[in-house]
């Protein structure tokens, strides 16, 4: 449309005066728009989300495991810091796939938008007067009446309101005639679909600047509330002010595993206590799939693992009795786990020292090396390395608390002091006299609180859009057209009727089923004419 | 707790599913290998062609089909109404036996969809004769997927993980099996469609082209229609397996979404079904290469199934293939 507004002007012969060049940039603005809100473009931009979205789900990505694009980047030292650079790492939060969506999404509003408008204005008017030639409309027929014009035309009004159409009557330039209109909620479907997309990318967006969560290990018996400070990892949206943060506080009183016959897990369930700081605790059973929903805030069981518990004697007498480290699980299906526990301050001495090995909650030895067998804790084992020297702690350089720095140890700040594969109540004694007893175990479960008060509308926006959806693709929008004429001999009344579906495939047997239906009317009418008595 | 009598029986019944679909693959080869021994009239194939559009039904003339192929191709039918029979005991045996759902690994999940993908393709062939000459079509890919789910996806019957133990099982993952099924044989029938349309324009052209196997087919337009419908069918179900994923996901792992590699390929297959069915409407895009987005949408279908659980490592690890 567009480029024929605008080639005349340039072909023109004797250039006309030079637009203005204000008006310029309008038309060519005018002109990006129509292009941007065409069907083919948002057709296009389309295809480049689906394309966009792959490598997010090829690659490894931060918000899902920067551990993994850790790796990435150890095994690709080349490449992954020239991916990075395209944010390759960071997919659905990178500007280009914003953009993408963004122009998507404006594409969506030119194109729904006047559409919804349009659709108001047909909603309002009445349906528009029959075309002058019924049998070129896909579904037609003529039909002889025995009746005048107007009765014929009554009969086949009855008919359509009956099915419920909405009908009007004129008198055209070709006779007498009738258009009946029905299905709007299909266009209607259509609008609502398009605008609740619109709406779910807004719930979308208002949970990621409102909401925040956070992530903690929690022995059993231990107690985390919900401030940042406590977490162990953390995300929260741009808006989040943390002085509005539900000073919620829970307590993980009991965790329960629980495991089918073949060792398939079958239930992990969290006995919590929980309640605003300061105010009366109230008990709850939070599991998998049930998590606890309180003042807009969930409390998840996302995981659970094995804290071994150490009792380590020094040579000077002084001890630490019943120390513990979570341990991560490194295989779920038998909890095979690893960690480490680091004592910084050893009591008289300057050597620190760390215990790092590996736990298996029901443990075989074969040739010396220790692995899991079982799940369930049924005979708890740990393989340790023990290290003194310089944890590197106060380095400033963060370390993960699951591992003794491996760059300390090479280094040479710390050296490998002892090492034992230890049962339950069995202790090894370092070459300094230090004895190290594994003296317990207590479990812990991950758990997660999340906020976000974005969901409840992006559900009602996803509720929209099916709705939407099925009345656009499920409902037929139907147009029917009729016109009467004389008779051959002017003996009766010849009626011509027409029909337009947009939505159906199989139009004939309903139009079939009117005009049955129409001609059987008719007859029943003339009868009753001419009988009146009967 | 696991029946083995009963777990054995599904698995017997899968071979014997697998064995009824081949044979219905044979017979319905042996009703196209009889069908149209004369090598197609141009005249006729374009009656054939214009039968989709007028209002009156679009079955071929009576004489276009030899008796024997109708009864090789009725055999034909009758056997994949019984490998359907059989399959569903499939199901059906191995929820009984692990006292579940049967759709809770990579094999029962298969062969749910394929089962899907069949009972469509029945109906559909039921409701419109002509449509029963794409069946050798449907039915090869499913004797594939089926041997390929056997050989490579199998899971012994045994109990849910503790993750899939909700009743979102039941919404979630049977309405993704259903979108998934109706997505497969829509695919099928727009690969029919682009085999079909080249044909159609080749004899436009005055060319005598002589597959005999392809002159049998349904038209281009049935073909094309076909496969919008069931796609039309299949995306509201599609989406509804979406939200009730997010749904389920948000009570499960504390969010509704979060591009796990899973959510994400469901994520591209709705968009490029969103783009097949509005490229059928958008000038420029009609007919073939609205047909290759449909096939792009299959593909992704598959590689979600595929890909996405036995490669990549995301929350949907529950293919129970070792």
């Amino acid at each position: 449309m567009t480029t024929t507004v605008e080639r005349p002007a340039a072909a023109a012969p004797g250039p006309p005066p030079a637009p203005s060049p204000l008006r310029r940039v309008g038309t060519t603005l005018l002109r990006w728009w129509r292009q941007l809100t065409a069907m083919r473009t948002a057709l296009i931009l389309l295809f480049l989300l689906a394309l966009a979205a792959i490598p997010g789900s090829l690659l490894p990505q931060r918000s899902l495991s920067q551990s993994q694009v850790t790796g990435y980047f150890r095994e690709h030292e080349t490449l992954a810091p020239v991916l990075d650079a395209f944010y390759l790492f960071d997919v659905f939060s990178s500007p280009w796939f914003a953009a993408i969506y963004l122009l998507l999404f404006i594409s969506l509003i030119g194109c729904v938008v006047p559409r919804a408008i349009e659709h108001g204005r047909a909603v309002l008017a009445q349906p528009p007067p029959a075309p002058r030639h019924l049998h070129r409309l896909p579904d037609s027929a003529t039909l002889d009446s025995e009746l005048d014009a107007a009765a014929t035309l009554d009969v086949v009004e009855e008919e359509l309101r009956v099915r419920r159409f909405r009908v009007v009557r004129r008198d055209g330039r070709h006779g007498p005639e009738l258009s009946a209109e029905k299905g709007f909620l299909k266009e209607t479907g259509n609008v609502v679909f398009h605008l609740a997309l619109l709406a779910l990318l807004l719930g979308l967006a208002g949970g990621k600047l409102w909401g925040y969560e956070g992530s903690i290990l929690v022995t059993e018996g231990d107690r985390f509330c919900n401030t940042f400070q406590q977490y162990d990892t953390s995300r929260s949206g741009a808006l989040v002010d943390a002085s509005d943060m539900t000073p919620l506080c829970v307590t993980l009183e009991d965790f329960k595993a629980e495991y089918e016959e073949n060792l398939t897990a079958a239930s992990f369930t969290a006995d919590i206590g929980y309640g605003l700081a300061g105010a009366a605790s109230r008990n709850a059973t939070i599991g998998v799939n049930s998590p606890l929903r309180v003042d807009g805030d969930r409390v998840y069981v996302t995981g659970h693992g094995f804290s071994p518990v150490f009792t380590v004697t020094f040579p000077g007498g002084q001890s630490f009795t019943d120390v513990s480290a979570p341990f991560l699980p490194s295989d779920t299906t038998t909890m095979a786990s690893q960690g480490a526990l680091k004592l910084p301050d050893v009591p008289g001495s300057d050597e620190q020292l760390a215990l790092e090995g590996f736990f298996a909650p029901t443990g075989s030895t074969q040739g010396g090396v220790l692995t899991s067998i079982d799940p369930r804790p049924l005979d708890p084992q740990v393989a340790l390395f023990v290290y003194s020297g310089y944890l590197g702690l106060d380095s400033g350089l963060p370390q993960s608390v699951y591992s003794v720095d491996q760059t300390q140890i090479d280094r040479g700040s710390l050296t490998e002091v002892g090492r034992a594969n230890l049962a339950i109540g069995e202790s090894t004694t370092l070459a300094d006299g230090t004895v190290v007893t594994f003296s317990g175990l207590k479990e812990f479960a991950a758990m997660q609180l999340s906020h976000d008060p974005g969901q409840v509308y992006v559900l009602g926006a996803a509720v929209a859009v099916l709705v939407g959806l099925l009345g656009m693709l499920l409902l037929r929008r139907e147009r029917v057209f009729a016109r009467v004429g004389p008779g051959p001999g002017d003996a009766g009344t010849v009626l011509s009727v027409g029909s337009l579906t947009r939505g159906s495939a199989e139009t004939a047997p309903r139009f079939t089923a009117l005009t049955d239906d129409v001609s059987a009317a008719l007859r029943r009418r003339a009868t009753a004419k001419e009988n009146p008595s009967s | 707790m696991t029946d083995p009598s009963l777990a054995a029986l599904s698995d017997t019944l899968f071979s014997i599913a697998v064995a009824l679909y081949s044979v219905a693959v044979v017979a319905f080869c042996a009703e196209l290998a009889f069908g149209g021994k004369k090598a197609p009239a141009v005249s006729r194939e374009l009656v054939g062609a214009g039968g989709g559009s007028t209002t009156a039904a679009s079955l071929p003339p009576v004489d276009e089909e030899p008796v024997k192929a109708r009864r090789v191709g009725a055999v034909a039918m009758g056997l994949t109404l019984l490998g359907a029979v059989v399959h569903a005991g499939v199901l059906v045996t191995r929820g009984v036996a692990t006292d579940r759902l049967p759709w809770g690994n990579m094999y029962e999940f298969g062969t749910a969809v394929v089962l899907v993908a069949v009972v469509v393709y029945v109906v559909l062939a039921l409701r419109t004769p002509a449509l029963r000459h794409i069946g050798v079509f449907v039915l090869a890919p499913v004797v594939l997927s089926m041997v390929g789910i056997g050989l490579f996806l199998y899971a012994s019957a045994g109990p849910l993980v503790a993750a899939l133990r909700s009743s979102w099982l039941a919404v979630h993952v049977s309405t993704a099996i259903l979108g998934f099924g109706i997505f497969f044989v829509s695919g099928i029938a727009s690969v029919m469609y682009l085999v079909r349309s080249r044909y159609e324009a080749k004899i436009a052209a005055g060319e005598r082209p002589l597959s005999r196997i392809v002159h049998r087919l349904p038209s281009a337009a049935a073909l094309d229609r076909t496969a919008h419908r069931t796609a039309v069918f299949g995306f509201p179900i599609w989406t509804f397996a979406v939200i009730a994923g997010a749904i389920w996901a948000e009570s499960a792992w504390g969010r509704f979404w979060g591009w796990d590699p899973k959510e994400t390929w469901a994520f591209i297959a709705w968009v490029v079904y969103a783009a097949y069915l509005h490229a059928r409407t958008t000038a420029g895009w009609r007919g073939r290469p609205s047909a290759w987005v449909n096939v792009v949408g299959l593909g992704v279908m598959v590689f979600n199934l595929l890909y996405v659980n036995m490669v990549s490592t995301g929350l949907h690890s529950y293919g129970g293939v070792s």
